[in-house]
């Protein structure tokens, strides 16, 4: 088939060829002058070149051949003759070529490649230059080294075996200090398709994607569907560097990426998860290219996570508003919160938008239009809109982007190729959402201007947009183009009347009116179209419209297109009750002239005279008989079969009487109405947007866009990437918020929060120092721990530097580096004192990388349950199978978990808030003395127990003991009176406390980090107590652990005014380890922070309010003063905190 | 994605191809000149079109046939959009997008379309990226290069690409720091027979040319912005900005880009600045018929109507004209039926016209159609809001019209004049320099039509390179 087009074209354009003959001599360098050779394409006479070239081509046998149709041996391009006959013919050129290719001068290589350039460009077969032109691949010179790979990257495929001459310069490109090197050299390796490097090029991906450079990385990206196409076994591998990519935050890589996820395994979708929101709100940085490929991507992953929006349509009527930027900004807010607010608001909706899918629609859909490549603002509507949002979606008040998109790009002096596209898209969303572009029908207008496509696609649009309302103006707007003189459009127009009347009852009339106007058109054509509407539209309401049938009889004396007679022939046998004087004539004047029509004419003759003579017998027998026979002997055998047919059944005859009774039935039928439809009906099944809407037949490659899912999938599933791209600020808040959920959710914490909060327990129970030592050792354990998911972090960050990702599986590799690193770091640690101050050293170096690392660690939900899998991974092989998450009582308990917990037997009584088991910081104090309190003595105990209720309180044990005769009853707090900030949790009234006994309560002060005293009244039945607790300001903080390195990292930026230092001398009693301990933490609540060094104790604890950092250090270095340093953002309490402790110790 | 792209002039002849995967035979491109051959004129051959392997998607722009061939389902404007990026890029390369040019250039186009595409996606589309990975050709370079061997290939990787501006270069220093803005507004209109107005819109893109040092930021804000609508933006703009104050804040591109385009819908605010009355007649008995227009200033606020061209396509049965322009010249081509009349200026003293008779088929009936008249016009400087001196900037109102007659007029106006960039709007100076950060702050007021008029333009705080 191709071969017979290409054939034909070669000798109609004789001209072409000769010009084609000339350019191939102009660009052998022969025939140029030797400077400066022309513009290969400079004509030359084709005559001159014939005489020229003869006594090169009389050596081959192919010469004659190549004269006549070069043209066709392009045509076939693949023909192998052609193109050895080509190239034999013309060896000199190449020769001179490859003299200039083995020259030591640069400009002459960059000659000879810049004609073998042009070449390739005119679509010459250059591929004989190969074995010259590879050995240039080392070339210093940039420009030819790029034509070089122009040139490989097209021969390569064929001539693999040389080609593999190349690859080690590719790879020695790939370590290039240069990125555009490193990114060049991986392009050209990975498009030179040669299978036996696929593991060549596998390495060399790999190690692209962990590049220093985005570009390069972004190369990557595009490598991998390259390698796929050529090997598709590699495809695991492939997409573990997918993955790798994809958590990738530049947004250069982003696009490309997620274009190689959609070539190579779009069937992943749960790749995204993790990355779906940092996506979202990456993508508008994206460039815009990579932002079609992700927005696609991203409908799809929509489809298939979350619900459908018709569901939720009327809420959104309601309150639309809200119900997408509301849910959006708590998502900005604090990720945190969304689960509070996805389950808050159902309560009160009956369905409420995924926040994550306004997220989609916010950050995908509303902002980019504008800033987009103005174009692509048309593509973008038509993608997302309908196939996430689903059918009406946007009540029209709400947003504008589907105007935006659908009419922009019409008004817009948009090139015609765009136009044609989009109209075609809208022309399908015409059909169901007439709402959204009705106030724009004017934008739909044709002009005279436009492209014959366009006008007809406009057409279309405006047919479907048309109703009651608007029908007025669109009629006559089509009147006018109805009168213009393009002929196809004319139809088209006539067409669409007729599409306008069947869907509207009300201007039908009209409409009819309007075509029978047209029928007294001189041009054929619009009356033949008319006519063929005007059947369509009588076959309605038959019985009103004789006179136009009539009229339409008489037409056929005039109207010669075959369509439109054999329309009116129909009409007039269909309704010949209607018209019983004229049928019969029209049939007379058809049976005159039958040998003459149209075969499309006879059949519907042979139709007119069956009904007639069915209805009307007397007056057409004899015509029907005579039409019969002429049909008989038609050269048609369709007719012949159709009269012979229509005999047998309407002509009683012995045999076929049993049809002929039902021949008035069959020919008579009553037949259902033609309904006129749009052609663009049923294309919605392909999504809009795509090349199969556009065809309307599905392209190779099509994906199906899944249908909305009838459950919502689980949204936590995208949860664990959210700290990474929420602003700092929040930060703090929210961790604060999620302290409990954090160390509870952490198997990997607990034995660090055991060892702090051990030595209170510890120092109740009078088990001191045994335990001491053990919960040194397990808090430098656990630290262990952690610094292995440090070392761990840092070790794939070093890798790819800024790039800082989150590595959500780690890979083998990956894991045994880490552990390298880690045990080595690890040994540091447990022998500690020697190797401390190469740890510095190496700490002070990584402290930039530290607060990714850092950020890492802390949001609760970034250490879910990949975490605690690394973390178990690495113990297994470093230390002991043993640390199975051990189960401990986290000091700092969310009030709930540790009501939960209480039943458990693993975490004793101690850690709930009991109100029998006192325990106390700073021993206890005196409230109310019992002689002031008429026999009530009340004393007061810091429990360091975190306040059921309110974190930020402070829990205070009231202990209460009547030494009256009486019984006390109705013990409560009364009004209290408090400076500001300060609030009390009052404890529940204790009704009655019987003579001699005693009792204790819970009650909760927020100090708001001050050592202001909380003065409240405290209430008998009889009387009123004024009291005042003052809190010594060691018990304004709860104890937090952090490893050393944490430490450093936050005593670095507590510096300046936030360092106090003090120096004092230790005395005697307090040299021993545990005493020191013991003293600080009685007078503090802190937390102790294993040290590398023995003469240096480090404590940790936050503010309960603020959640401020308060670091304190103690160096009790053997010789000299000790010094006593304080770091805290709070410096009154720092200030307060050193006098305080220096007392303590000091004592 | 985009597996090859073929350039085939309007005779038919395959002068370029690039393949960006495995090579796709030529002989794929039959299919579109099947339908080259069957549509009538170049800009109806369907911009898509189904081979049974591929599938062919072209633009059409400089005579020129865009035939990007594509083997799987991907997005069609994506495609379309990317082959207008070329066009405009080979423009922007060198000067005009002509088949000579580009056989001229062919080495530079390769390596251009080499680094566009990679594996069938777009790498570097941004044309201050490009220019500096592959330099546009000039002759300067050309002789530099002869003589000191250096090339038209970067050896850097492009700052741009890296950075978070990717459509602007660092290090870019001139002496004269200039900028200017050509807002260009084009009406497009249909008007009945009795004059009166079916539709109007207007159709207004800023131009920007943006010559200036280091990394300026400049803000930009309209006197009644709430007009306009369907904004569409360069990538530089920032969105959210304009959101919430409706100034246009960015970091502008080196060099010549559409900073945004706009619509403005409301009917009300179209006063459309000229008129065309018609006396069109045939006769159905005589062989003879009437023609007459005249074309006359309306509301252009004292500015004069320029380049005004009148084009009508007369019906078939016109077998040739006798007229008579008072200005201007006009020719008919009795083939094709087109009458095109070019009058110039208009001067309001003395109405251009053009009068005469047409000769009719003999014998024939009159003609159905309605002749079609398109009238094109623009208008310089049209700043109706001149209470400021500063307002020195120049407007161009680009337009044209269609007349329909005989039964309808339909007046359709339409502007697709490229208006050559002439005049300086501002040239800005620094005013102050500090650590060779050079400070701009330049306020200027500007009128055009009326309310949507550009209010000022201010260069803030201008961050050095970087």
């Amino acid at each position: 088939m191709q071969r017979f087009l290409q054939l034909p074209g070669a000798v109609v354009r004789p001209g072409g060829r000769g010009a084609d003959g000339a350019d191939q001599e102009a660009s052998s360098p022969v025939l140029g002058p030797e400077g400066g050779p022309p513009p290969w394409y400079q004509a030359l006479q084709p005559e001159e070149l014939r005489r020229l070239q003869a006594p090169e081509e009389d050596t081959t046998p192919e010469a004659p051949l190549e004269g006549p149709c070069p043209e066709a041996g392009q045509g076939q391009g693949q023909s192998q003759n052609q193109n050895q006959s080509q190239s034999q013919s013309q060896p000199l050129r190449h020769d001179d070529l490859k003299e200039m290719l083995d020259t030591n001068k640069d400009s002459l290589k960059l000659e000879a490649m810049k004609r073998i350039v042009a070449m390739i460009a005119r679509g010459k077969n250059a591929s004989d230059l190969f074995p010259a032109v590879v050995k240039n691949v080392a070339c210093k010179n940039i420009e030819v080294k790029k034509l070089v790979y122009v040139y490989l990257v097209r021969y390569a495929e064929e001539q693999q075996d040389l080609a593999l001459l190349s690859i080690s310069t590719f790879q020695r490109g790939l370590k290039d200090p240069n990125q555009l090197i490193r990114a060049s050299a991986l392009r050209v390796l990975s498009s030179i398709r040669v299978p036996i490097i696929v593991p060549i090029m596998m390495l060399a991906i790999k190690e692209a994607a962990s590049d220093m450079s985005p570009y390069v990385r972004k190369t990557a990206a595009h490598a991998i569907p390259k390698l796929y196409s050529l090997d598709s076994d590699q495809k695991d591998q492939l997409i573990e560097v997918i993955e790798k990519l994809l958590a990738d935050k530049t947004t250069l890589v982003a696009g490309s990426v997620v274009m190689a996820f959609e070539e190579v395994c779009p069937e992943r979708i749960d790749l995204i998860h993790k990355n779906y929101r940092k996506l979202c709100n990456l993508l508008i940085d994206v460039e815009e290219w990579g932002q079609v490929v992700i927005i696609s991507m991203l409908t799809r992953y929509a489809r298939t996570q979350f619900l459908s929006p018709t569901q939720n349509e009327s809420l959104l009527e309601e309150n639309p508003e809200k119900a997408f930027y509301g849910s959006d900004e708590d998502e900005a807010k604090a990720p945190g919160s969304e689960e509070a607010a996805s389950t808050a608001l159902p309560a009160r909706k009956p369905y409420v938008m995924d926040p994550d899918r306004s997220l989609l629609f916010y950050h995908v859909l509303s902002p980019p239009f504008p800033t987009l490549a103005p174009v692509l603002t048309s593509l973008l509507p038509t993608v997302p809109l309908h196939s996430i949002f689903g059918p009406p979606l946007f009540p029209p008040s709400t947003t504008s982007c589907p105007n935006r998109g659908a009419q922009g790009p019409l008004t817009c002096p948009l090139r015609s190729e765009v136009q044609y596209v989009v109209l075609q898209n809208v022309a399908t969303m015409s059909i169901k959402r007439r709402g959204m572009f009705e106030p724009y029908l004017k934008s739909f207008y044709i002009r005279s201007t436009d492209p014959t496509q366009i006008k007809i696609l406009k057409l279309e649009v405006l047919t479907n947009l048309a109703n009651e309302t608007n029908i007025p103006t669109v009629l006559r707007e089509f009147q006018v183009q109805a009168r213009g003189m393009d002929r196809d459009f004319v139809a088209a127009t006539i067409q669409a009347i007729g599409r306008c009347a069947t869907n509207i009852g009300r201007v039908r009339d009209t409409c009819l009116n309007g075509l029978v106007q047209l029928l007294s058109n001189r041009d054929e054509l619009v009356v033949a179209e008319s006519v063929v509407v005007i059947k369509k539209l009588l076959q309605m309401q038959p019985a009103q419209h004789a006179e136009i049938i009539k009229h339409l009889a008489k037409l056929t004396d005039n109207i010669q297109v075959p369509m439109a007679r054999a329309s009116i022939l129909w009409l007039i046998g269909e309704y010949c009750e209607h018209v019983p004087r004229i049928a019969p004539d029209v049939l007379r004047k058809m049976a005159k002239s039958f040998t003459a029509e149209e075969d499309i004419v006879k059949l519907q003759v042979i139709n007119l005279a069956a009904k007639l003579y069915l209805t009307n017998s007397k007056q057409t027998k004899l015509l029907t008989q005579y039409v019969l026979s002429l049909a008989k002997y038609d050269q048609n055998y369709d007719i012949r079969d159709r009269a012979r047919f229509t005999r047998q059944l309407i002509v009683p005859s012995e045999q076929g009487g049993a049809l002929s009774r039902h021949a008035k039935k069959l020919f008579l039928a009553p037949k259902p109405a033609p309904v006129l439809e749009s052609s663009f009906k049923d294309r919605d099944h392909f999504q809009l947007g795509s090349l199969s809407h556009l065809l309307n037949a599905k392209a190779t490659g099509y994906q199906e866009l899944p249908d909305w899912p009838e459950e919502a999938p689980d949204p936590s599933v995208r949860n664990v990437e959210v700290p990474e791209w929420t602003k700092c600020s929040n930060r703090e808040k929210r961790k604060e918020k999620e302290k409990p959920f954090y160390s509870d959710s952490e198997g990997e914490s607990g034995p660090t929060e055991s060892a702090d909060s051990d030595p209170e327990s510890e120092s109740e129970s009078d088990s001191k120092s045994s335990s001491e030592s053990g919960s040194g050792e397990s808090s430098s354990e656990s630290e262990n721990d952690d610094q292995d998911e440090d070392e761990k972090g840092r070790g794939s960050e070093s890798e790819q530097s800024e790039e800082g990702g989150k590595k959500k599986t780690k890979k083998k590799k990956k894991v045994s580096e880490g552990q390298g690193e880690a045990s080595s770091s690890e040994d540091g640690s447990d022998s500690s004192s020697s190797s401390s101050e190469s740890e510095e050293t190496s700490e002070s170096e990584e402290e930039q990388e530290r607060p990714a690392s850092w950020r890492r660690k802390t949001p609760p939900s970034s250490k879910s349950a990949p975490a605690a899998k690394e973390i178990s991974l690495l113990d297994l092989e470093d230390f002991t199978p043993a640390s199975v998450p051990p189960v401990s009582p986290p000091t700092v308990v969310s009030t709930s978990l540790a009501t939960d917990l209480e039943g458990l037997t693993l975490t004793d009584s101690s850690l709930a808030p009991s109100l029998l088991s006192p325990v106390s910081g700073a021993g206890r104090q005196e409230l109310l003395h019992r002689v002031a309190g008429e026999g009530l003595a009340v004393d007061y105990t810091f429990s360091r127990q975190p306040f059921s209720g309110d974190p930020h309180m402070v829990s205070v044990h009231i202990h209460f003991s009547n030494s009256s005769d009486t019984p006390i009853k109705g013990l409560h707090v009364g009004t209290p009176k408090l400076p500001a900030g300060l609030s009390i949790q009052e404890f529940p009234e204790i009704e009655s406390l019987a003579p001699g006994e005693s009792a204790t309560a819970v009650m909760g002060i927020n100090f708001c980090d001050s050592t202001q005293a909380a003065n409240f009244q405290l209430c008998t039945q009889t009387r009123q107590f004024y009291v005042s607790i003052q809190p010594p300001v060691g018990e304004l903080m709860a104890p937090v652990f952090m490893s050393e390195n944490e430490f450093k990292k936050e005593q670095g930026k507590l510096t300046g005014m936030n360092e106090i230092t003090e120096k004092l001398t230790l005395p005697d009693t307090c040299r021993s380890d545990h005493i020191v301990v013991q003293k600080v933490t009685a007078t503090a609540n802190l937390g102790r922070v294993p040290c590398g060094t023995s003469d240096e104790y480090r404590f940790a604890g936050r503010t309960l309010t603020s959640g401020s950092l308060v670091l304190l250090t103690l160096d009790a270095r053997p010789t000299g003063p000790a010094q006593l340093t304080v770091n805290s953002e709070k410096m009154v309490i720092g200030t307060m905190l050193v006098k305080d402790v220096i007392q303590a110790l000091t004592q | 994605m985009i597996h090859s792209l073929f350039l085939i002039n309007s005779s038919g002849d395959i002068f370029l191809e690039k393949h960006w995967k495995s090579v796709v035979s030529r002989s794929v491109c039959d299919y579109f000149f099947e339908a080259q051959e069957r549509a009538t004129e170049a800009e109806n051959v369907p911009p898509v079109i189904p081979t049974p392997h591929h599938y062919l998607l072209s633009v059409y722009r400089h005579k020129i046939f865009f035939v990007a061939v594509i083997q799987t389902e991907v997005p069609p404007l994506f495609v379309i959009e990317f082959l207008h990026r070329v066009v405009d890029t080979f423009q922007d390369y060198f000067g005009v997008c002509s088949e000579p040019v580009i056989k001229d250039n062919v080495v530079v186009v390769y390596e251009v379309l080499e680094e566009m595409l990679d594996n069938g996606f777009p790498l570097a589309t941004e044309s201050n990226i490009l220019k500096e990975l592959i330099k546009p050709p000039t002759i300067l370079r050309t002789v530099v290069n002869t003589i000191t061997g250096s090339t038209n290939v970067g050896d850097q990787l492009p700052t741009g690409q890296l950075s978070v501006v990717p459509w602007r270069r660092t290090g870019v220093k001139y002496t004269n720091n200039e900028a200017y803005f050509d807002v260009i507004e084009e009406i497009d209109a249909i008007i009945d027979k009795s004059g009166s107005t079916i539709t109007a819109e207007i159709q207004g893109v800023i131009d920007a040319c943006v010559k200036l040092t280091g990394m300026p930021d400049l803000t930009l804000s309209f006197m009644n912005p709430r007009l306009l609508d369907d904004v569409s933006f360069h990538p530089c703009v920032r969105f959210k900005r304009w959101e919430s104050e409706r100034i246009l804040s960015f970091i502008p591109p080196d060099g010549n880009f559409r900073l945004l385009s706009y619509h403005v819908s409301a009917q009300n605010l179209v006063a459309i600045p000229v008129y065309v009355k018609h006396g069109i007649s045939f006769r159905d008995s005589s062989s003879l018929g009437r023609f007459e227009i005249t074309v006359g200033p309306k509301q252009t606020m004292g500015k004069t109507i320029e380049g005004v061209i009148v084009t009508s396509q007369m019906p078939k049965g016109v077998l040739n004209m006798s007229l008579t322009p008072s200005q201007g010249t006009h020719t008919f081509d009795p083939v094709t039926k087109m009458l095109s009349w070019d009058v110039g200026k208009i001067n309001p003293q003395k109405l251009p016209s053009l009068k005469g008779t047409m000769s009719l088929q003999a014998g024939a009936s009159k003609p159905d159609e309605n002749p079609t008249i398109n009238l094109q016009f623009k208008i310089q400087q049209l700043a109706i809001s001149a209470g400021s001196e500063k307002s020195n900037f120049r407007s161009f109102l680009a337009a044209s019209n269609t007349l329909m007659f005989a039964g309808v007029i339909v007046l359709r106006l339409l502007g697709h004049q490229a208006v050559p960039r002439t005049d300086v709007l501002y040239a800005i100076s620094p005013e102050s320099s500090r650590d060779a950060v050079p400070v701009y702050t330049l306020t200027v007021a500007g009128g055009h039509l009326e309310s949507r008029a550009l209010k000022d333009l201010k260069v803030s705080q201008v961050t050095g390179n970087n």
